[in-house]
């Protein structure tokens, strides 16, 4: 899917790069004991050290090690056994200590990789260039007061992962994929939960365009706290038309740090590179370098689950399911969990099709996760088999289906309380087939003549006659048999 | 009845425990001593209340038998440590009125060790200087008079040196009977120069600093400012030890420094490295620098000469890599969260930060400040911060060269005796230059005390540092203790 921008002078490609903030799962903050939940009343998730009160000192909360690292082992990276916290100085009135605890040349995490399922089921490699640990500012609230400002510090020192890709996307559709395949990444790791709207997860775009066939990087601008997917996408589509304008009307792009404003459609400049900081960073003094051995990797190692593209390579080869299949269940990890258990014992094509079309569609409905579907996988686990047991038939198991929505029953006990048994007594069926041929003499003839299409109608008959419970197989067989001339 | 004030801290704590006065009578003593030496401006904030209740809680457990290493010993707090409710300034305007609602470790170990705090005492403001003239609290004097100098003139006011100026006043002038101060680059080290008492800067890492307000992260230290050797071990021991809340805080058991005292020094090969001799050396301070060695010698030690070769780069590089840590210590002093805040109009908060920092900081902390953010700016850091960090890593190997060779290491403490306060003090250089002596030692990260050894041809106190190898303060001691016996130095004579 190459996305080229026609100009006037050439074509143009686009170069991205994504910085992603994910906040890290864990209870407390970076470096302070203080709760990192979301959602408490202002300022009563601080600690004197959030605070950046004098005289107190950061001590590194180990668990945030660990999910930095099993994050990087997530994204098969380079673990560092050797990293450095680093000052980077500037002033703001949510940041208390003056500058923000960060990681800069030593980073936790080395170069990685992340696959992009691509539509047509082929996969993408995109490079990590790192991850890095580091605290989260406050927040300022600027619209509450005539003239002041409100501050907020519970999230003040929260633990975020910023992770770097390589500037080796090349269009909004593939930045999204990529972002959504981060996260879901993540989100298997338990190591973030990827929300945007809450601010959990949030991405900094860095573009830039050039000729299409040419290997040059040209200057890019990076549009700054994008908070999803779509807006990453659009915010990236409107910067690089515009770095193709400027470059066709003779001009010059500017390194800047750009805003998206999503009601106008545009971005423009938050701060030009005149005004840029000078961060000063240096190794923070109150902080040894962060060290651990093999062993602590490999115990970590060994708690990772099976990710999503190893899931997707097992459900391709042990269920035979298509790459672009495979890719749509295990986005999500609770998804892939409910169609094995679905899949189990079973025909795993046909579970498939119930979970990607049926349970998806009531999710999206209902806007709720496969955790809160009100079929759960053993319900329409036992649903297949009465498929399967022809109890059922499939037209009527869309029936029950929207019945086990509605009540959250099992199956079973739906098709016992509403004598929805599919008739497979061949005297029973046979009689109305005897009936519906005995008053169509007209239909009848029209079938020998040769008009064999009529055969659904007639089926359409007996189903009719019998409620919508004969088998339909059964059926066409028994009038095969007797219209047959 | 002898006077209370003339006790030292184990000469109280064996009295305490027989009975023959109470902490509160020893407290109300020392809060008299320090009424009438007011004049000294040794405090910035006296906690008389405080005080006093603490010294009657004191003589409750010493009544049942649970005593503390210090208890009911009357001690000063320099103000850089934060005590939980009581004024914490660090001698800067712009923590005036600051009540940390936390106590320091090394205060709170003090505290549980039965230690009585009797106030907050002067120091220059963030610990930056070697006068204590930066106080935004004013001047300390020296107790000590010079004999050249009239002694009730202002010519006759000489400084206490710094920046644990008023921690060095108070102890030399009995208004505590010892305190705490904090060493940068000499900061406990040549006021105890400065006023003829015992100051000890332990290995880094030994004290915690949690809750000491920062200046240069990676060289600041606390130890104990005290009259004798013996005194410091046991203010020491009762301060250190691994503290989870400062990661650069040693996971190591304190040693009982008290009893490594009396073992002597023989057999032990005393280092005296010539790049401590340049031309020019104060003839008083050579001459006993000189009587010290042979002190050591008759004690049984060795002396050897030895070589630091990099000692020559230990200040510039220690004014490149505490200014940096320091610009970025002092950013949270933005008059938002507590201290000080210039409350005209602004219409920013960009000018808001100016305005307050432009009123709170001193002359000597600005311009620290701007150093420290010029070092570390982008185009410079390479030059100046990753320079002196490499060039500070060779100072710590000329440390550790040195001692595979000995035991300890003497040199003098300061340059000169404490000079007239107030005299010409605006050549900042020159003011810098009275470090010139205890900062290798901070880089390298060792330890280093300097005792009272004797007096220059003024009468004016001297001191004489020794140095030992990270984590071996008991061979410090003994040294020290040596040092001490044989100078007899004279304690100053108090007027009653």
């Amino acid at each position: 899917m190459s996305y080229v921008i026609k100009g006037d002078t050439a074509d143009w490609e686009v170069v991205i790069g994504l910085e992603v903030h994910a906040q890290v799962i864990a209870k407390a903050k970076l470096f302070s004991g203080a709760s990192a939940d979301f959602g408490a009343g202002p300022n009563t998730q601080v600690s004197f050290i959030d605070a950046g009160m004098p005289g107190m000192l950061p001590v590194i909360n180990g668990y945030c090690v660990e999910q930095a690292v099993r994050t990087g082992l997530g994204l098969k990276a380079k673990i560092n056994q050797r990293s450095v916290f680093a000052r980077k100085n500037y002033f703001y009135a949510d940041m208390p200590q003056g500058y923000q605890i960060s990681q800069c040349d030593m980073p936790i995490v080395g170069e990685g990789t992340v696959y992009l399922d691509m539509p047509d089921g082929m996969t993408r490699a995109i490079g990590i260039e790192r991850l890095h640990l580091e605290q989260d500012a406050g927040k300022s609230i600027h619209d509450m007061h005539v003239t002041k400002s409100m501050i907020d510090l519970n999230r003040s020192g929260v633990a975020l992962m910023e992770i770097v890709s390589k500037p080796d996307l090349r269009s909004p559709e593939e930045a999204g994929l990529y972002l959504k395949k981060l996260r879901s990444i993540l989100r298997y790791l338990r190591t973030c939960d990827g929300n945007m709207e809450e601010g959990s997860m949030r991405c900094d775009a860095n573009v830039s365009v050039r000729p299409v066939g040419s290997n040059e990087l040209r200057t890019r601008c990076e549009i700054k706290n994008l908070n999803s997917v779509r807006f990453v996408a659009q915010a990236i589509e409107h910067e690089a038309k515009r770095h193709v304008d400027v470059y066709e009307s003779g001009g010059k792009i500017e390194q800047e740090t750009r805003l998206y404003d999503a009601n106008k459609g545009e971005t423009r400049p938050m701060r030009s590179k005149e005004f840029a900081h000078d961060y000063r960073y240096f190794p923070d003094p109150d902080l040894l370098p962060l060290e651990f051995d093999d062993a602590f990797v490999a115990k970590i190692k060994a708690t990772l689950p099976e990710l999503p593209d190893d899931k997707k390579a097992r459900f391709i080869a042990n269920y035979g399911l298509s790459a672009y299949d495979a890719g749509v269940l295990v986005a999500d990890q609770d998804s892939a969990v409910y169609f094995e258990a679905v899949a189990k014992g079973r025909d795993a094509k046909v579970a498939n099709n119930w979970v990607s079309s049926n349970v998806f569609a009531v999710l999206n409905a209902r806007n709720v996760p496969i955790t809160e579907c009100p079929v759960s996988a053993q319900h329409l686990g036992r649903l297949l088999d009465l498929i399967s047991d022809n109890t059922l038939s499939t037209r009527m198991a869309k029936d029950v289906f929207e019945l086990m929505i509605e009540t959250g029953k099992d199956p079973g006990s739906i098709v016992e309380e509403r004598g929805l048994k599919q008739i497979t007594d061949t005297g029973a069926i046979e009689a109305a087939v005897d009936a519906i041929i005995a008053q169509n003499a007209d239909k009848v003839a029209q079938y020998r003549a040769g008009k064999v299409q009529i055969m659904g109608w007639f089926v359409g008959q007996v189903m009719k006659a019998t409620q919508g419970n004969a088998s339909p197989a059964l059926c066409s067989d028994l009038l095969t048999k007797k219209l047959a001339p | 009845m002898t006077d209370l004030t003339s006790f030292t801290i184990a000469a109280a704590r064996d009295r305490l425990a027989k009975n023959e006065f109470t902490a509160l009578e020893l407290t109300d003593a020392h809060l008299k001593a320090m009424e009438k030496a007011k004049g000294l401006n040794a405090f910035i904030t006296t906690t008389a209340e405080v005080a006093r209740t603490r010294a009657k809680a004191s003589d409750a457990r010493l009544q049942t038998g649970t005593a503390g290493a210090l208890e009911g010993i009357p001690i000063g707090i320099k103000d850089l440590f934060c005590t939980e409710g009581v004024q914490t300034t660090a001698g800067s305007h712009i923590l005036e009125g600051f009540k940390p609602p936390y106590e320091s470790t090394v205060s709170q170990k003090l505290r549980d060790a039965g230690a009585v705090m009797l106030g907050k005492l002067n120091m220059d403001e963030f610990a930056m200087g070697s006068s204590n003239g930066t106080s935004y609290f004013g001047p300390v004097k020296n107790p000590w008079k010079a004999r050249s100098r009239p002694p009730d003139s202002e010519a006759g006011d000489l400084v206490p040196g710094g920046s644990s100026g008023g921690s060095a006043a108070a102890v030399a002038a009995h208004l505590v009977l010892g305190a705490t101060g904090t060493d940068t680059g000499g900061s406990i080290r040549q006021p105890a120069s400065f006023c003829g008492i015992v100051g000890v800067k332990p290995t880094y890492g030994r004290c915690s600093r949690w809750g000491i307000v920062a200046f240069a992260s990676s060289l600041d230290q606390a130890g104990p400012m005290t009259r004798t050797v013996r005194d410091a071990a046991i203010m020491l021991k009762a301060m250190c030890g691994h503290d989870p809340k400062d990661s650069t805080s040693a996971p190591l058991a304190v040693p009982d420094f008290e009893a490594a005292l009396g073992k002597g020094v023989k057999g032990l090969r005393i280092g005296i490295p010539k790049e401590y001799r340049p031309d020019g050396l104060n003839a008083d301070v050579a001459l006993l620098w000189d009587a010290g060695v042979q002190w050591l010698k008759d004690a049984g030690a060795t002396p050897v000469e030895i070589s630091l070769p990099h000692t020559k780069s230990a200040l510039p590089t220690y004014y490149i890599v505490a200014p940096a840590e320091a610009s970025s210590n002092l950013a949270r002093y933005d008059g938002l969260r507590f201290g000080q805040r210039d409350r005209t109009m602004g219409n920013s908060l960009d000018e808001m930060y100016a305005k307050t920092r432009a009123a709170g900081f001193g002359a000597e902390v600005k311009r620290r400040i701007l150093i420290g953010t010029y070092v570390l700016s982008a185009g410079y850091y390479d030059a100046y911060y990753v320079k002196a960090q490499k060039v500070r890593a060779l100072i710590a190997k000329d440390f550790t060269d040195a001692f595979s060779k000995v035991d300890a290491i003497l040199t003098p403490t300061a340059p000169t005796a404490a000079f007239g306060l107030h005299g010409k003090q605006d050549d900042p250089i020159a003011m810098y230059l009275n470090d010139v002596f205890t900062v290798p030692a901070s880089l390298a990260g060792i330890p280093g005390a300097s005792v009272p050894a004797g007096l220059n041809n003024d009468g004016l106190p001297l001191g004489l540092q020794v140095l030992t190898k990270r984590w071996d303060e008991e061979t410090m001691f003994r040294v020290c203790q040596v040092l001490e016996d044989a100078a007899r130095f004279p304690t100053l004579k108090v007027a009653p």
